[in-house]
C-alpha cells in the first residue's frame, strides 16, 4: 500500500511535469482518473457534437438547389461523419468503447454542442452553418490543436485541414445569395437572424461560470478561455458579414477603438441554459433521430458478429 | 455494435510524398478486408494514400514509457542524429 | 441523327446516374455505422459525379442554352429516362445493397465496354466511371455475402429484397430504340450481350450467400419512356424545389 501511494505521488509528479513542459499525454501514460475522466468528457462530447451535427446539414442534400452544391454539401456532411470517427477513435485510445460512449448520449449523460438543436429551415441556413457555425468550431479547434492530450491534438490538427473547405463553402453561398435576387438577400439575411447568437453560444458561458473551465485550463486541455475564443470569433466575421452587406442582429455591436476590439451586446443567458439542458428546439428529435438510427442499424450491425463466427475461418485467410 | 463483431483496427497510411506509414486513426470493421475499404472511405478523400496498413488493434505490442531509462538513454547519448546539433549559416538553414 | 442519338443516350445514363445517387443520399445521418455513413456516401458522390458529367456531355450535344442543372431540375417525371430500378425508395440496409450490386454487378461491364466507345467523352467517363464501380461491386458483393450469410433475420431481409427486385432487372438489358443505333454504329455497347455474364455474377453471389433466385416471372419497365413509378414524382418534388420555387437564380 506505501509503495502504491509513493509511486502513484511520483507518476502524478511526473504527469505535472509534463504538462508544465506543454508536452503530450499519450494513451499509456499515467494520469489522474479525473485528468482521464475530462479528456473522454470532452473528446466524447466533440464527437457526438460532429455526428449530431449532420443532421441539420443533411436536411439540405436532397434540396440542394444545383448538382455542384449537392455534391459539396454532401461531401462535407462525409467529412463530420469522418470527423466523429476520428474523435471517438481517440477518446477508445482510453479503454472506452463507441458503444458505451453511444449509450451515454442516449441516456443524456452526455452532451454535444447545443448549436445543433437550432432548425435548419431555408438554403440560407446551410450557408450560414457554414460560415458561423464551422467559423467558431475552427476558432475553437485552432487552439484545442495545443490541448495536452496526444490523440485529441493529432484528430484536431486533421480536423482543421478539412474544416477550412467548410467554412469556405458556407460563405460562398452566402455571397452568392447576396448577390442575387431580392428574395436571396432576404433568405441570407433572415439566416444570419437565427444564427448569429447560437453561434455566440457555442463557446459557452463566461468562464468564471463554466463548471470545467478552470480545470481544463490547468491541464491544458483547454488553451484559451471561453470569452476569449468568443471575441476572436466576433472580431473575426464582422468584417465578413460587412463584406456580405447584411447586418448583425445586435444593436450593441460596436468597434472599440481602445481595446481594438468589438463590443457586442450581453448573449441571452436563460436561453442557452434551456437549450443546453434539453428544451431548445429540436433536442428531441435530434435524439430520436440518432437513436432511430442506431435502432434500425442494429440487425446489420448483429449481422457483422453473426457472419464472423460462421466465417472466421475464411477471414483469416482474407486477411 | 459489440466489441467482438466488429473489432477495432489501426489505420497507418504512406502518403504520395512520403516513405513511411503514419498512424492516422482507428476504426471498427468486421475483418481485415472491411478495414481496409473502411479506411480507403475514411482516410484516402483527398488523395492522401497510395498505401494503407489495417492492423488489429489487439496485436499492437508496445513498449511502455516506464521501459525508458535502459531502453532509450543509450541512444540519447549521440546528439549527432539530430539536425539541430549541426548549425548551418542562415542562408542554408532551411534543411 | 446520331448527335440527337447520343443526346438521348448520354442524357439516360446521366438521369440512371443521378436517381440512384439521390435514394443513395438518404442514408445520411441514417446508416448503421459510422464507418457505413462515410462508405455510402462515397458511392453516391461517385454517382452525382457520374451524373454531371453525363449531363454536361449531352448540354454539349443538344446546345440549346441548357446546362446540368437545366436537365436535373427543369424537366417533369415523363421526361426522366432512368432505368425504374434506381428510383425505387432506398428500403431497409438490405434492400439498398441488393439494388446496388444488381446495378453495380451491370455497370462494371456495362462502363468496361463503354470504355471502347468511339465516341471520345461516352470513353473518357467511362474510364472515370469504371474504375469507381469496381470498387462499388467489390463492396456490395461483400455486403450480399454477409448479408445473405449472417444471421437469421438478415437473410430473410436480403432473399425479401432479392424478391422485390428481381423484377426491375430485365429493364436494364433493354436497350432503346437510339441505343440501338448507336450500338449498331460501334458508338456504344449492346446492353443485351451483357445479360449472360451479369446472370453468371449474380447467380454466383446467391450460392455463396445461399440465397435463392426467384422463379417468379415478372418484370416491371418503362423508365426509358417516361413511364415511371410513382416514387419518382415524390423524389423530383423534393430534388427540384429549390429551382421550382426560385426560377432563373445563381446558387
Amino acid at each position: 500500500m506505501t509503495t502504491e501511494l509513493i509511486s502513484d505521488s511520483s507518476e502524478q509528479a511526473r504527469f505535472d511535469a509534463r504538462i508544465a513542459a506543454n508536452e503530450r499525454v499519450e494513451p499509456k501514460d499515467w494520469m489522474p482518473d479525473a485528468y482521464r475522466r475530462n479528456v473522454i468528457r470532452q473528446m466524447s462530447q466533440h464527437a457526438h457534437s460532429e455526428v449530431i451535427g449532420m443532421q441539420p446539414e443533411g436536411n439540405w442534400i436532397s434540396r440542394a438547389p444545383t448538382l455542384q452544391r449537392k455534391a459539396i454539401l454532401l461531401a462535407k456532411v462525409q467529412d463530420e461523419a469522418g470527423h466523429g470517427l476520428y474523435l471517438y477513435s481517440a477518446t477508445e485510445t482510453l479503454g472506452v468503447t463507441r458503444e458505451d460512449l453511444v449509450e451515454a448520449l442516449h441516456q443524456g449523460r452526455a452532451k454535444y454542442a447545443s448549436i445543433f438543436n437550432y432548425p435548419s429551415l431555408t438554403w440560407a441556413d446551410v450557408g450560414a452553418i457554414g460560415w458561423l457555425v464551422d467559423g467558431a468550431a475552427i476558432v475553437n479547434q485552432i487552439s484545442l490543436q495545443q490541448t495536452s492530450y496526444g490523440p485529441y491534438a493529432r484528430a484536431m490538427v486533421r480536423i482543421c485541414k478539412e474544416e477550412s473547405f467548410h467554412m469556405r463553402q458556407g460563405y460562398e453561398i452566402m455571397l452568392t445569395l447576396c448577390r442575387g435576387s431580392d428574395a436571396q438577400r432576404a433568405m441570407a439575411q433572415d439566416a444570419l437572424n437565427r444564427w448569429w447568437w447560437p453561434s455566440l453560444m457555442m463557446f459557452g458561458p463566461h468562464d468564471a461560470e463554466s463548471a470545467h473551465s478552470a480545470q481544463s485550463m490547468l491541464w491544458k486541455l483547454k488553451r484559451q478561455s471561453n470569452d476569449d475564443l468568443r471575441q476572436k470569433f466576433i472580431d473575426q466575421t464582422v468584417p465578413q458579414a460587412d463584406f456580405l452587406g447584411i447586418h448583425i442582429p445586435d444593436p450593441q455591436l460596436r468597434w472599440n477603438a481602445t481595446s481594438g476590439h468589438y463590443n457586442f451586446g450581453e448573449i441571452d443567458w436563460s436561453e442557452f441554459q434551456r437549450v443546453i439542458n434539453g428544451d431548445g428546439p429540436c433536442n428531441r428529435e435530434r435524439l430520436s433521430h440518432h437513436v432511430r438510427a442506431h435502432d434500425d442499424g442494429a440487425w446489420v450491425r448483429e449481422t457483422l458478429a453473426a457472419y464472423r463466427a460462421k466465417h472466421s475461418a475464411r477471414s483469416a485467410e482474407h486477411a | 455494435m459489440t466489441t467482438e463483431a466488429m473489432p477495432l483496427f489501426e489505420v497507418f497510411i504512406r502518403s504520395k510524398r512520403g516513405l513511411d506509414h503514419r498512424h492516422v486513426g482507428s476504426l471498427h470493421a468486421q475483418d481485415h478486408r472491411q478495414a481496409l475499404e473502411y479506411a480507403r472511405d475514411t482516410y484516402t478523400r483527398r488523395g492522401e494514400g497510395v498505401s494503407i496498413w489495417v492492423v488489429a488493434s489487439r496485436d499492437i505490442v508496445a513498449s511502455q514509457e516506464s521501459d525508458s531509462a535502459s531502453f532509450y538513454d543509450p541512444l540519447d547519448d549521440k546528439p549527432y542524429r539530430h539536425a539541430t546539433f549541426y548549425k548551418l549559416p542562415d542562408a542554408v538553414d532551411n534543411m | 441523327m446520331p448527335s440527337n442519338d447520343l443526346f438521348v443516350y448520354s442524357l439516360a445514363l446521366a438521369d440512371d446516374a443521378l436517381i440512384l445517387g439521390q435514394r443513395l443520399t438518404e442514408w445520411v445521418s441514417n446508416a448503421p455505422t459510422l464507418e457505413e455513413e462515410l462508405a455510402l456516401a462515397n458511392v453516391a458522390l461517385d454517382h452525382i459525379g457520374r451524373a454531371r458529367m453525363f449531363y454536361g456531355h449531352a448540354a454539349q450535344l443538344v446546345d440549346d442554352g441548357r446546362g446540368e442543372d437545366d436537365l436535373a431540375f427543369g424537366r417533369d417525371c415523363r421526361e426522366f429516362t432512368n432505368l425504374l430500378i434506381n428510383e425505387l425508395p432506398r428500403g431497409d440496409f438490405a434492400f439498398t445493397m441488393v439494388r446496388q450490386f444488381f446495378v453495380d454487378a451491370f455497370n462494371v461491364p456495362f462502363l468496361t465496354a463503354l470504355v471502347q466507345s468511339r465516341e471520345p467523352t461516352l470513353a473518357a467517363i467511362g474510364a472515370k466511371a469504371v474504375k469507381e464501380s469496381t470498387y462499388h461491386l467489390r463492396r456490395s458483393r461483400d455486403w450480399m455475402l454477409r448479408l445473405g450469410d449472417g444471421s437469421a433475420e438478415s437473410h430473410v431481409r436480403t432473399q425479401r429484397a432479392v424478391d422485390e427486385l428481381w423484377g426491375y432487372t430485365p429493364e436494364l438489358f433493354e436497350p432503346f430504340a437510339a441505343e440501338v443505333r448507336l450500338a449498331q454504329a460501334g458508338l456504344v455497347p449492346d446492353r443485351d450481350a451483357l445479360k449472360t455474364g451479369w446472370r453468371s455474377t449474380v447467380d454466383a453471389a446467391f450460392a455463396e450467400a445461399t440465397l435463392a433466385c426467384p422463379t417468379a416471372a415478372w418484370s416491371v419497365r418503362g423508365g426509358r419512356d417516361g413511364v415511371h413509378t410513382e416514387h419518382l414524382g415524390h423524389l423530383l418534388a423534393q430534388m427540384q424545389f429549390m429551382q421550382r420555387t426560385y426560377p432563373g437564380q445563381q446558387w
